[in-house]
């Protein structure tokens, strides 16, 4: 395979406005999309802006949306697309947009913020953690995340709807307090903080529909739905919906009530 | 100073989603190549056919009996004007007044713990409500408050259902079971109708352990696998058959259909079973 | 009449990887009120890149391990030419800085008995590699984060604002450390969302920008990695040691082209992976150097046995120290024996079941997969070197990390020398950023803190540093010499250029007049580079921030080059072809690099004098109780014959 001339349009603009621009561009063999836009920069415009680290999917830095997709500009190998086929780039559109491809996803860390952290068991120092595999498995996969949050802009509760922001952390953050709630040593419980129950009072849990893009696009293979965002449904039903465990925790709480 | 744009605009004229006017003016709603329409569609497709069929099968209230077999859509049959199966699955609690056809008492169950499942809510809320129909493609809904608020909250009482649904499997396993009859009740015997109803049932099993709530009761909602090994070890089988949940689903969805068309068949005699001994 | 915004903090800390992480959390529980400066998004640091592990003597996997054996395993690595003191304070304080991530909810692959799990690694003795899977810097750098965030939660709860005592300015790029007389005053900074000039006014500042691999062609780094801290302190004053040593990682990926130079791990050799020429030989026994031979095996029968039983076996040679590696398979692919696309085979397909592998080593796979269309589990990967980490770096004391001779500048992590001598062993890089930025951030902290008067910031110096950022924006003009207008150079061009010098005239080999030609080539540039000009706005600009960056990477390329053309012997990562052995009169040696003129004449085109001025300084002796820690005969083969008698 040798190289080609592909036909590309890519947004440029910033918060005023902007459009798709049309480019035709060297492509070379084994390349990936991030190739293509960095050789944009380097011989037609030198000042598109892009997001980019590692170049090796390892940072979640290159988000961008390609022919409509989200994904990762240097996981797409152009080998994917057809030669006359025309491949559209554009920044995340669930994003405020600053300039060309590069969007203000400050959203997602102020979410982080919103997400009690770790808390540590009382009386276990540096060094005396002792864990199981089988129980760290879990957290682990979640643990996965580059955070590119192509996860966060896929998901129509926010992306189809400005004012669910507010109310919806995300599938990410959500995924984060799932994590925080399978940690086998977490003691967050210990301070009277019930993470699934804030899962859905706090953090919007009830506006995921399960619809699944979230995992549809993780560049990660990570099961966000089926292993973190269902279970914390589940546990917050334990939690709200359960009559036998409402009843229990009734019942446990009289003696001391009075 | 900017170079031509092949599509300028200005910023979205703030009109929701994809066009609030913070966000990169694009026109179009979505960039999609694909046929991304297909799968929405599909689904909606098979979910109404099988909407169809069921809802004619389940008011019919005729040839829903024939001996050996009968239909999964009137068992258990809870009324008193349920044909009398011999050993079979008549129980009547409902008695005499019930007058319509008895496959919409038991059938309340199975259908909620389907309109319930976590992978049927993805597949309708795709498929009908749009809700999206594809990743990155809009909703046509101006307002989403997802499962937070009636009716939709009430999604969250699925693993009641599933509680009811394994009581369902498991008369739906004793009619398999009489199925190893011949037309005159004899033990011992088999058609190829009982292969049709231990595929069916297998099917049924299997989605039914697959469910997301079996899942998280088996082991799920456990802090420390590595103290309840037994639990964990369930935990892992039920999550392998989880993976494939959405297959389950549809294969017990087509099975179950087929297993009522099946006994419609003989009972209506345009068929009649094959008897292997 | 600078109309640059101006905030006050107690510590700045510039770079957000691991090290100025770990500093930030120490300063600011410390008290100091702190400031995180970094180039890229919070959380995306190059420090997510690192896969292997962090070493750290726990003995969790091997008992006999301790931090002596840790030590020793590090100055051997380093070929003794290590700041003794800081590979000490390492080997101690690795273990209690791993412990430390756990408490802030880090989750470690575990052992059996549920502690944290550790693999072998190149040049460790047992298996000391604390990791998660292979993605072990991820784990590490969202520890940090989300410890900050847990942080900024704590100050939000009792004054009402996340960022009052701790805050992440991200995406902003420091250009100049500005100074009061000859301390720290602050720095001086730009916003890339907005393009916009901002001071922080700190007492203390803490460089952990890490290394300097974007000046090379063929590099596992970012393109963060332009040697910004490194240009930052030469310019406030600060030298830099030894940056000859740049260590080339001998596992790249070579194929497809694009992703030339991206890492290999090397758990990939740790969990038994194989090198092989294209005769399907396991070339690595032909290359164990004498300094090593007692410590490695000898036939592959016995190598592989090492894997399952390490206390009666030797290592295979795959996991010698990373420069033995790398000039290995320079050496086959140089002797025609490579592979198509000019590696050689790192082969794990025939060694473990897919299934393993695939858990073993997820990421590795899922790369292969995704951007080579190799599937690791079924044919060998084509690997070869690529530019991975420099071990030289900022001079700083051993114990409290500061800049020598620039009083308030401290270093951390890779950009900070001397801990790992002339070659780093795998695994160090994570527990170096921990151990030395939580020292870092602690006596940045005291400092800051403990001084009486606040430093001035200048305002002369914050109009200069803000004109030459926006240099670029009105490159256009005539050059000196000539009367004609010329255009601007196109940065990117410029960067192009100097990558394929430092690639193919300072690389992994290196010869005295390459590296003459190497010198006069950056002269060039650097002229060329006074006139490279960008397009557009300020506003998120990647042309001039390239722009900006060229002043660092051609400051820290001709280190480099001065250095290595000074040193005449091959040591660790510093290869001369002229002078192939090791000479034990150059242990003692440290290089030292300045700015020739601190006042400015950034100009100078002369190859000859340049804008770096080399100096020779000699190391401190190794303290006798750590000597004691290695035989006689090993140190007779390092050590000159002055220092063994004293």
């Amino acid at each position: 395979m040798s190289g080609y001339e592909a036909r590309f349009k890519v947004w440029r603009g910033d918060a005023g406005g902007g459009g798709l621009e049309d480019f035709k561009v060297e492509v070379n063999e084994g390349e990936v999309v991030l190739d293509i836009i960095h050789r944009l920069q380097a011989t037609q415009a030198p000042d598109l802006a892009v997001r980019w680290n590692c170049k090796a999917g390892k940072c979640g830095s290159c988000s961008a949306e390609i022919n409509g997709r989200p994904r990762l500009m240097c996981m797409t190998r152009m080998s994917v697309f057809d030669r006359d086929e025309t491949i559209t780039v554009t920044p995340l559109r669930a994003f405020p947009v600053i300039r060309d491809l590069v969007t203000d996803v400050g959203f997602n860390y102020q979410k982080a913020r919103e997400i009690p952290a770790f808390v540590p068991p009382a009386g276990l120092g540096p060094g005396e953690y002792r864990m199981q595999q089988e129980d760290v498995d879990r957290p682990q996969e979640f643990r996965k995340c580059i955070e590119c949050f192509l996860c966060q802009d896929t998901c129509h509760v926010v992306r189809d709807h400005e004012d669910n922001k507010q109310a919806f952390a995300g599938p990410r953050f959500l995924m984060r307090v799932a994590e925080l709630d399978m940690h086998p040593l977490d003691a967050a419980s210990d301070t009277g903080l019930d993470r699934s129950r804030t899962a859905q009072d706090e953090h919007g849990l009830g506006y995921c529909n399960i619809t699944k893009c979230c995992t549809e696009v993780c560049p990660e293979g990570i099961k966000i739905t089926d292993n973190a965002l269902i279970p914390l449904k589940e546990r917050a039903v334990d939690r709200k919906y359960d009559p036998l465990v409402w009843l229990g925790s009734k019942i446990r709480r009289r003696p001391s009530g009075g | 100073m900017r170079p031509k744009l092949a599509t300028g605009t200005e910023p979205h004229p703030n009109s929701g989603g994809v066009r609030t006017g913070t966000r990169a003016a694009i026109a179009a709603p979505h960039l999609r190549t694909d046929r991304w329409w297909l799968a929405p569609a599909a689904t909606a497709a098979g979910l109404l056919a099988f909407v169809v069929y069921s809802t004619w099968r389940a008011f019919a209230d005729a040839r829903y009996y024939a001996a050996p077999y009968v239909s999964p859509f009137y068992s258990p049959c809870l009324a008193e004007r349920c044909h009398t199966m011999h050993a079979g699955p008549n129980a009547p609690v409902f008695g005499s007044w019930w007058g319509i056809s008895p496959a919409i008492i038991i059938l309340i169950f199975p259908l909620g713990f389907r309109l319930t499942c976590y992978y049927y809510r993805k597949a309708y809320y795709r498929g009908f409500w749009l809700s999206p129909p594809a990743c990155a493609v809009p909703e046509p809904h101006r307002k989403y408050t997802g499962e937070t608020r009636l009716p939709l909250i009430l999604q969250n009482v699925h693993r009641y259902f599933f509680y009811a649904a394994l009581l369902v499997a498991g008369v739906l396993t004793y009619d398999t079971v009489l199925a190893f009859r011949d037309e005159n009740y004899r033990w011992g015997h088999m058609g190829l109708g009982t292969v049709v109803f231990l595929v069916n049932i297998l099917l049924i099993w299997a989605y039914t352990l697959s469910c997301h709530s079996c899942r998280h009761i088996v082991g799920g909602r456990l802090k420390h696998f590595s103290r309840h090994p037994v639990r964990y070890r369930a935990w892992g089988v039920v999550s392998r058959l989880n993976d494939r949940h959405m297959q389950l689903a549809w294969a017990s969805l087509v099975s179950v259909a087929l297993a009522d068309f099946y006994v419609f068949l003989l009972a209506s005699g345009a068929f009649t079973d094959p008897r292997f001994f | 009449m600078s109309m640059v915004d101006r905030q006050e903090w107690d510590v700045v800390v510039v770079g957000a990887g691991g090290a100025g992480l770990r500093a930030a959390i120490e300063a600011r529980e410390r008290g100091a009120r702190t400031a995180v400066i970094c180039k890229s998004l919070f959380g995306k640091a190059h420090t997510v890149m690192a896969e292997g592990g962090i070493a750290a003597a726990m003995g969790n996997a091997n008992p006999h391990d301790n931090w002596q054996v840790h030590f020793r395993d590090t100055m051997r690595g380093g070929k003794f030419l290590n700041q003794w003191r800081m590979a000490e304070l390492h080997a101690r304080e690795a273990p209690d800085r791993v412990w430390e991530l756990e408490t802030w909810g880090a989750l470690f692959d575990r052992t059996k008995d549920g502690r944290i799990s550790q693999r072998n690694f190149g040049g460790h003795e047992y298996p000391r590699l604390a990791h998660v899977g292979d993605r072990t810097g991820l784990e590490l750098i969202r520890t940090l984060q989300q410890k900050i965030v847990a942080l900024q939660q704590e100050d939000k709860k009792e004054t009402g604002d996340y960022e009052s005592r701790l805050k992440v300015f991200q995406e902003c790029t420091v250009t100049r450390v500005l100074k009061d007389g000859a301390r720290v005053s602050g720095v001086f900074a730009y916003e890339r969302e907005s393009g916009r000039f901002f001071v922080l006014e700190a007492p203390a500042v803490v460089i952990a920008t890490g290394g300097i691999g974007k000046s090379f062609k063929v590099t596992s780094n970012s393109w963060e990695y332009t040697g910004d801290g490194h240009a930052l302190a030469l310019l406030t004053g600060a030298e830099l040691l030894n940056m000859e040593f740049v260590q080339f990682h001998p596992t790249g990926m070579v194929w497809p082209p694009s992703v030339k130079g991206i890492l290999v791990t090397e758990s990939v050799r740790g969990d038994g992976g194989v090198l092989r020429n294209s005769d399907g030989k396991r070339f690595m026994f032909d290359y164990i150097p004498d300094v090593f031979k007692e410590k490695y095996a000898e036939s592959e029968e016995e190598g592989d046995r090492w894997y399952d039983d390490p206390d009666h076996n030797r290592r295979p040679p795959e996991l010698l120290p990373r420069d033995e590696v790398a000039r290995a398979i320079n050496a086959e692919v140089k002797a025609g024996r490579g592979s198509p696309h000019g590696g050689v085979f790192l082969d794990v397909s025939t060694r473990m079941p897919a299934e393993v592998i695939r858990r073993r080593l997820p990421s590795m796979y899922h790369q292969f997969k995704e951007l080579a269309d190799v599937d690791i589990t079924a044919e060998a990967m084509e690997v070869g070197p690529t530019c991975h980490y420099v071990m030289g770096g900022i001079a700083v004391d051993s114990d409290t990390a500061a800049a020598r001779g620039v009083p308030g500048l401290y270093a951390a992590g890779e950009v900070a020398g001397g801990m790992h001598g002339s070659n780093r062993l795998g695994g160090n890089s994570l527990s170096d950023l921990l151990v030395f930025g939580r020292r870092a951030g602690l006596h940045a902290a005291q400092y800051a803190t403990g001084s009486a008067t606040r430093p001035r910031v200048d305002d002369a110096q914050v109009d200069s540093a803000a004109a030459e950022a926006l240099r670029p924006f009105s490159a256009e003009g005539p050059a000196p010499s000539e009367g004609e207008i010329r255009p601007p150079e196109n940065p990117y061009t410029l960067h192009q250029e100097l990558q394929q010098t430092m690639n193919d005239l300072v690389g992994i080999i290196r010869r005295e007049s390459e590296m003459e030609q190497a010198l006069k080539k950056l002269a060039e540039l650097r002229g060329r580079a006074r006139r490279a000009g960008v397009e557009g706005h300020r506003q998120f600009n990647p042309g001039w921030h390239l722009a900006l960056d060229l002043r660092n990477m051609l400051l820290v390329s001709e280190c480099v080059a001065r250095a290595a053309l000074e040193r005449t012997e091959s040591r660790g990562g510093h290869t001369r072809e002229d002078f192939p052995t090791m000479d034990r009169t150059w242990r003692r040696i440290n290089l030292l690099c300045r700015l020739t003129d601190p006042t400015g004449g950034l100009a100078a085109t002369d190859p000859v004098r340049g804008q770096i001025t080399l100096s020779r300084e000699t190391t401190e002796p190794i303290r006798p109780d750590l000597l004691a820690l290695f035989e006689k005969e090993e140190l007779v083969k390092y050590l000159a014959e002055e220092e063994l008698c004293e």
